[in-house]
């Protein structure tokens, strides 16, 4: 999982059933130190966030299990809100 | 997910038994301010989409599977959706 941005969100009328009805939201991973880290991506929404707040995500496969026993056809998903987060830097 | 635009169509006449009656595109992913990132790539498209348009693509081997509807297929990108607008607000 990772830490990301929620930037905003994709409109998308024509596409894949399994998708009808879910939000697609435009991330922006970032580090513990709150930078941006690498490349912004589109993931589903499973939790309800919104642009401007911090979310953590998870890749791969397993993006698809918030919604089973639906299949989305998902790499990414937004699974928690972050209220915050505590990190010095050692 | 990435942001990606539909660059060319992709023909095989001899192919993997799975993947008989699958569309293969043409796609260059592209960054938020729609610039080319990284190579382009071939991907499955299940929407319908067509040349030049802005596409949802998902760049993961079971989700990509799960839309052309196939189990065990030897896909690993899936065009998922024709994107209408990219509504960044944060």
């Amino acid at each position: 999982m990772q830490l990301a941005r929620v930037l905003g969100e994709v409109v998308s009328t024509v596409k894949d059933a399994n998708l009808t009805g879910m939000k697609l939201l435009v991330l922006q991973p970032i580090t513990p130190a709150g930078d941006a880290a690498g490349r912004t991506l589109v993931a589903l929404d499973s939790v309800g966030a919104g642009a401007g707040e911090r979310v953590f995500f998870v890749r791969g496969r397993e993006a698809a299990f918030p919604f089973y026993p639906a299949e989305p056809p998902a790499d990414a998903t937004v699974i928690g809100i972050v209220d915050h987060w505590d990190y010095r830097e050692r | 997910m990435q942001i990606a635009r539909v660059v060319g169509t992709v023909v095989a006449t001899q192919k993997n038994r799975k993947l008989e009656g699958a569309k293969l595109l043409l796609v260059q992913p592209l960054t938020l301010d729609e610039q080319p990132k990284g190579p382009a790539l071939l991907a499955i498209d299940s929407v319908g989409a067509g040349v030049g348009e802005k596409v949802l693509l998902v760049i993961e081997g079971k989700a990509a599977g799960d839309a052309l509807g196939k189990k065990a297929a030897a896909v690993d990108a899936a065009i998922i959706g024709i994107i209408d607008a990219v509504e960044i607000t944060a």
